[in-house]
């Protein structure tokens, strides 16, 4: 083995996401502006700030729901380009929940849940079942499932929407405002799991305005504004004493 | 309540709806009389139900001639219809000219395309995917090999100039619709797809297709393509309006199917490629699942104008139901007045009859699938 491949090896291994120099346009107006972002294995990125930002666009390029024009994005020692099959290689590996949970109606819990398992990693159906019924217990829903998803609260759809992106076993979960479509009493549930996915030690990047999660969970917050990143810190510093003024702007509208 | 503040002490009484809010003479009210007009429009057109309707069915049932060896008899009793027209001549408008001996095939075929079709319209029957494989592949080469014959099975090749009758109605039916369904999602794909040659192929296929009348279709199928074709691979003489019917059903079905596709929210689209799938997968599993569900009863309704308008085939020299009736009418041991009436009589109502039961069924699926929404 050449130095250069171990090199590459172990620059794999360092980062589970690397954004360098990432810029996006929708047509004329430029929505993410010169991004460098790197999110190491087993580390918790909350993003914020004000919609409209980026942040949702942001993690949408990490799995290429929206292509980058410029920079270079790496997940998990895949570089994302116009090559469909590294964009498969990338999203087989990486999970993601939706603000708008996105669960497919026609089909009852279990089958959302091992979809993707039998068809994309050809798993047996009887083991793609056990490990769905496994994660829907992780989720505290496993009586649900030969339901279909209109039968279940929105809580309930997001678990499993959450379950239904681990059954997958990615190494990197992606949060798109998760609890922003929630009643309020709902939104605890889907947290609680969060956390607990959290504490099992999974690489997480979560968009949300929930700062007690952050607080909670967060190893670093990451704040957007108009399509760049204007601070990271960790969670302790970046509330107590945000230095930059968007920032201390945006904390004072939302905490008081 | 003058006060500001209130808190219930006993629960409010649960009182039964007054009268005329409820069953059929609610109903009547809001649907019949519900203004001066509305009431005399009802009563207007009862009576005129009552003036028409029990005339019509004299005409049908107690004046009519149902048995007789000729047109002596119809030729009397001009004021009944000529059912035993109808019965001489039932199996001349089953078959055309269809060898006699051989119709038994005819029959089979009819009978394992019956079978099928109920298996794949019964919402609840098990193994449906098995259903539709042997209706959209299998059949079709059961059909073919047991309507023309094959040396090799010891069936005589039956010509498809004998072919006529109900038979070649529900096979140009049959046909548009076995093949106008997957080539109309192949189109309505392609015109949603991101390869400009396919989309630009789909759209002008489609527009073309859309943009012409369907005896223009026909004429073209039958008149121009032998002409680029080498005579050798000049097609059959009735494949050719087959081919025709089902190219232009498809671009209808496109059209639908598209509807149907643009109703499924990007979401769904985004957690399929999200969770993996590749372009086939997320259609197949996800998406056209969900479209093709939800234009049931649009496409449902191609379906009935493609099975009336295979009564166009005649005008290109296929000799379809109504051809056949038209033919008989001509016979002149029946030849009478009211020979043509009971015969486009007779057609009406076998056309009547499968297309208020298409529209029937889906009617049922609709309701069916407001109440999965629901759940």
């Amino acid at each position: 083995m050449t130095s250069g491949a171990d090199a590459a090896a172990s620059y794999a291994s360092a980062a589970a996401v690397e954004m360098i120099g990432v810029h996006k346009w929708y047509g004329a107006f430029h929505v993410l502006r010169n991004i460098d972002l790197t999110v190491g294995r087993g580390e918790r990125i909350v993003i914020c700030g004000p919609s409209g930002s980026g942040k949702s666009t942001l993690i949408r390029c990490v799995n290429r729901l929206e292509e980058h024009q410029r920079g270079r994005i790496i997940v998990d020692g895949i570089e994302l380009t116009q090559d469909l099959k590294r964009i498969e290689d990338v999203r087989r590996d990486v999970g993601m929940v939706f603000q708008s949970f996105n669960l497919f109606p026609h089909l009852t819990i279990l089958e959302n849940c091992t979809l993707a398992p039998i068809w994309v990693k050809r798993m047996p159906r009887k083991d793609a079942e056990g490990l769905a019924m496994k994660l829907l217990e992780r989720v505290k829903i496993p009586e649900q499932a030969n339901k279909y998803p209109g039968q279940l609260s929105g809580g309930q759809q997001q678990r499993v929407a959450i379950a239904r992106a681990l059954c997958m076993s990615p190494k990197i979960m992606l949060f798109d405002e998760p609890t922003s479509a929630l009643d309020p009493e709902m939104v605890k549930e889907v947290l609680d799991t969060m956390v607990g996915l959290a504490q099992d030690g999974m690489t997480m990047i979560v968009v949300t305005h929930e700062m007690g999660f952050a607080r909670q969970v967060a190893d670093r917050v990451v704040f957007m504004d108009n399509g760049e990143i204007v601070e990271i810190a960790a969670p302790a510093e970046f509330f107590s004493n945000p230095r930059h003024e968007r920032t201390k702007l945006f904390l004072s509208q939302i905490l008081r | 309540m003058t006060a500001a503040a209130y808190v219930r002490t006993a629960p409010e009484e649960v009182l039964p709806a007054p009268i005329f809010e409820r069953g059929a003479l609610a109903w009547m009210r809001q649907n019949l009389f519900s203004s001066v007009w509305s009431g005399l429009l009802t009563t207007a057109l009862v009576a005129l139900a009552l003036w028409l309707i029990p005339d019509l069915i004299a005409w049908a049932t107690t004046r009519a001639v149902w048995s007789a060896s000729d047109g002596g008899p119809c030729r009397i009793h001009q004021d009944g219809a000529c059912w035993a027209f109808i019965g001489h001549k039932l199996d001349y408008l089953r078959y055309g000219s269809y060898p006699v001996a051989q119709r038994w095939r005819v029959d089979a075929t009819e009978i394992v395309g019956a079978i099928l079709i109920a298996w794949l319209l019964w919402p609840r029957a098990p193994r449906r995917g098995l259903g539709a494989v042997l209706f959209f592949v299998v059949y079709p080469i059961l059909a073919f090999i047991l309507l023309r014959g094959s040396q090799w099975l010891g069936l005589p090749i039956i010509d498809t100039a004998l072919w006529g009758g109900v038979f070649v109605s529900l096979l140009t039916a049959l046909v548009g619709i076995v093949f106008s369904l997957p080539l109309g999602v192949l189109l309505a794909l392609g015109r949603r797809s991101g390869l400009p040659i396919v989309k630009v192929a789909s759209v002008v296929f489609i527009e073309t297709m859309r943009g012409v009348p369907f005896i223009t279709v026909l004429f073209m199928a039958n008149n121009m393509l032998p002409l680029f074709l080498p005579e050798a691979w000049a097609p059959d003489r009735l494949l050719r309006p087959l081919v025709g019917t089902a190219l232009f059903a498809a671009a209808y079905l496109a059209e639908e199917v598209r509807g149907g596709l643009q109703l499924i929210p990007k979401g769904q689209f985004e957690a399929a490629q999200a969770l993996g799938l590749n372009y086939r997968l997320m259609m197949g599993l996800i998406i056209l699942p969900q479209a093709l569900t939800l234009v049931i009863p649009g496409v449902v309704n191609n379906f009935i104008g493609l099975f009336k308008d295979t009564t166009l085939i005649s005008a290109v020299g296929t000799l379809d139901f109504l051809e056949t009736i038209q033919n008989a009418a001509k016979d002149p041991v029946w030849i009478g007045p009211t020979i043509a009436p009971t015969g486009y009589a007779f057609a009406a109502l076998f056309y009547f009859a499968f297309c208020f039961g298409m529209s029937r069924y889906s009617l049922a699926m609709e309701r069916r699938l407001a109440a999965g929404r629901r759940r």
